[in-house]
């Protein structure tokens, strides 16, 4: 019998194999943003409807140290989406050179963050402002910290050879968790520090 | 792009033990998935026994209260989140690729650890039984301020076990649901589009997007209430400041649409079995697939008329309830789309069809009441009484559990490769449905008198119902014997099935019984027609009647 020929576009469809690590991780990342929203929400709620919102002795918090920390979070989305634009022209010093900024920037962040923890005067019994507190921040802090990770892994890969030659999904996941994050935090920062 | 050398060699048997490891073949997967859930769906069973054993008599006089209390927390997690959940992630498993025409899932890694997640958070949940204090008691929502007491002080509590055991099923199901989407999105056939798709891949890629919206809600809730439990925060602690109706909040955020979850794929079974056993294509296809995301959307803004009675706002009680009355409008155009499939057909009362008949019946059942459930008068005077429990038991076991019976009885040729008994197959049906109406319909009445849930002994009045309720239960439970001795001797010993059994359309149909390892693996046919073409004559693929040919031809040469 003769071979029966099928149309090309099942060649295709198997060539875009590596292409579903994306669509799964944006997936994942939409899941993700659930979470927040729910500890958003309930944050949201229990301060409203809360009697005594702040624990006795606590006047509120400090806010000028954690914008310096935002503005710092913030712009390594910048960096980081530079870095890309180097890696896409494959001048590969400068990309390693503004990855490793980023990082440099969320690792300072991170040190902000617990330099600021350790000087709070309530702890995360101290009722459901304390527990929030530290809930949304701890939770957006292990995102970072889970960043700055993924970031280290993609540089180490960036010096095997051959590595990112067309296959680069790893970066560009990374890249898109970074922002992530950094939203989130911009809507934290905006729920804890600005509504007060 | 050749079918030259479609159907492959049939490869040796790679025998047993790849059931029993880390196998990421998305068809092993999705028997493991099946077997585990079966697994526990015995002990789940096997608690609603002593359950019904001691509602037999007013008297609390079979087991002790306190253990009662855990009883029926375990007997509905247990449902829920080791049998249901799994047992539909296997049917996904074994139908998402084998419709569509993809080798596997799109991360078949992820997938078997999705897998082996169950039995580890089976075993805690199990464990919990053992625990100084025993199981977690609260019911199987979990409320506060019950779900964050800690009486004997143990950092280890039954109720801490629950939650963590919720937490990892909520991980599981989000890596599983991660993966069919992405498949269903990335990895159709050539020619497929996406109003070409079987309505099962439709229904589970809504029922998938409601796990990735709802489930990462509980999750957050989830942790809240451990660490209310466990590290003394006040989240849900009213004496802390803290609010227990937010818990209700999150908790069903997500739980009620993770009843779509479990009825949209049974949606899809019922639109894949329909067709096949009256002969007739899909009534109005489009709009039964497009139902699914209109229950998507709204199945997202209805949690509250779960709190009804829970100090919510008037305003917020009545626009939850439009809301739910409206999703009977979505529902209604998929049960009228069967009825018009049905209406006319050659029908063919085989196990699947009457398994699909009888769910179909019980679903509309479970709808009229969901309708009386959703008015806040009503709702408020049944609240916690027999009722609902009648409400849910009858969608879950009456029209879900039914669906994935019919789906087991027809799939199984496919998968395993031999037929099931069709005489077994109908004492199975006939137990199931006489058992299941026996044993929840008189729930009802119980909850009209206004019998509460939860409780192990009544006033005598309620007797009656409850002894009826009792004796359907006993033979629902008697009804699995059947239901295994046929699966496990049809596995060892069935008659050998050929790839078209059913004489079904669609293109796991294409494939040998059971499939090779990778499908179509490099062949996969191009789709050039709209699904379940019953009666028109239209081929579905491409070379379809070369294709069936080389099966059959195949299929005689191994005979």
């Amino acid at each position: 019998m003769t071979d029966t020929t099928l149309t090309p576009g099942s060649v295709e469809a198997h060539g875009q194999h590596s292409g579903h690590n994306l669509t799964g991780f944006i997936i994942f990342l939409c899941s993700e943003s659930v979470v927040f929203l729910a500890f958003f929400s309930g944050y949201a709620l229990l301060k409203t409807s809360a009697l005594d919102w702040l624990p006795p002795g606590v006047e509120g918090l400090e806010w000028r140290t954690p914008l310096v920390n935002t503005v710092v979070l913030v712009s390594s989305s910048g960096t980081i989406y530079l870095a890309e634009q180097f890696k896409a022209r494959d001048n590969m010093a400068l990309f390693r050179g503004f990855w490793l900024l980023s990082m440099a920037m969320g690792a300072y962040f991170l040190y902000g963050q617990a330099v600021e923890w350790s000087g709070l005067q309530f702890g995360f019994t101290s009722g459901t402002f304390g527990g929030t507190f530290y809930l949304l921040t701890g939770f957006h802090g292990l995102h970072v910290a889970t960043g700055i990770l993924l970031m280290g892994l993609m540089l180490i890969k960036s010096f095997i050879p051959g590595n990112y030659s067309g296959g680069e999904q790893g970066v560009q996941a990374t890249s898109l968790f970074w922002h992530f994050v950094d939203v989130i935090w911009i809507i934290l920062f905006l729920l804890i520090y600005v509504w007060q | 792009m050749t079918i030259a050398t479609f159907p492959p060699e049939p490869k040796p048997d790679p025998g047993w033990s790849r059931y029993f490891g880390f196998c990421t073949d998305a068809k092993v997967i999705g028997i493991q998935y099946i077997v585990t859930a079966f697994f526990f769906f015995l002990i789940g069973g096997l608690l609603a026994m002593v359950i019904r054993g001691e509602l037999i008599t007013p008297a609390s006089d079979l087991v002790d209260r306190a253990v009662y209390n855990g009883i029926y927390t375990m007997h509905g997690t247990i449902m829920l989140f080791l049998f249901i959940f799994p047992v539909l992630n296997g049917l996904n498993n074994l139908l998402i690729p084998t419709m569509i025409g993809a080798p596997d899932m799109a991360f078949p890694r992820l997938n078997a650890v999705a897998f082996w997640l169950v039995p580890i958070f089976g075993s805690l949940l199990i464990a919990s039984f053992f625990v100084p204090g025993g199981p977690a008691y609260s019911g199987w929502w979990s409320y506060p301020p019950v779900s964050i007491q800690n009486p004997l002080g143990h950092f280890v509590n039954g109720q801490g076990l629950w939650i963590t055991a919720v937490a990892l099923s909520g991980v599981s199901s989000i890596m599983g649901a991660l993966n069919f989407v992405t498949t269903i999105l990335r990895m159709r056939a050539p020619g497929m589009t996406i109003t070409r798709m079987p309505v099962f891949c439709w229904t589970a890629l809504a029922a998938q997007s409601l796990q990735l919206i709802g489930l990462p809600a509980l999750t957050g809730g989830a942790i809240m209430l451990l660490m209310d439990l466990s590290f003394g925060t006040s989240f849900y602690r009213p004496e802390g400041g803290g609010d227990p109706v937010l818990y209700q909040h999150f908790f069903w955020f997500y739980s009620h649409p993770a009843v779509y979850v479990i009825i949209l794929p049974v949606f899809g079974i019922f639109s894949e079995l329909f067709p096949v056993y009256s002969r007739k294509p899909l009534f109005g296809y489009l709009y039964v697939a497009l139902a699914s995301f209109i229950i998507v959307g709204l199945g997202l803004i209805v949690w509250v008329h779960h709190m009804f009675p829970s100090g919510v706002a008037q305003w917020m009680r009545n626009l939850f309830m439009v809301f739910t009355m409206l999703i009977a409008v979505p529902t209604g155009v998929k049960v009228f789309a069967w009825l018009g499939t049905i209406w006319g057909g050659k029908l063919q009362l085989t196990t699947p069809m009457l398994f699909c008949l009888g769910g179909l019946f019980n679903f509309v059942f479970a709808g009229i009441t969901g309708i009386m459930l959703a008015t806040v008068p009503v709702d408020i005077h049944v609240s916690n009484t027999y009722f609902v429990v009648g409400h849910f038991h009858y969608v879950i076991y009456g029209a879900a559990v039914m669906g994935i019976f019919a789906a087991i009885y027809h799939w199984f040729p496919k998968f395993i490769g031999r037929m099931p008994y069709e005489g077994l197959g109908k004492l199975h049906c006939l137990l199931t449905f006489v058992g299941a109406n026996l044993n929840f319909l008189p729930m009802h009445p119980l909850g009209l008198m206004g019998m509460p849930r939860r409780v192990s002994s009544y006033d005598p009045e309620f007797t009656f119902w409850n002894v009826v309720a009792s004796l359907g239960a006993f033979l629902l439970g008697v009804s699995i014997i059947p239901f295994l001795l046929n699966m496990v001797s049809a596995w060892i010993r069935g008659p050998k099935a050929t790839h078209n059994p059913w004489r079904a359309i669609g293109l796991e149909w294409l494939l040998p019984s059971p499939p090779p390892e990778d499908n179509f693996g490099e062949e996969v046919p191009t789709v050039i027609s709209r699904p379940y073409g019953y009666g028109t004559g239209l081929p579905l693929v491409e070379h379809q009647d070369e294709i069936e040919r080389r099966l059959d031809l195949q299929e005689a040469s191994a005979a």
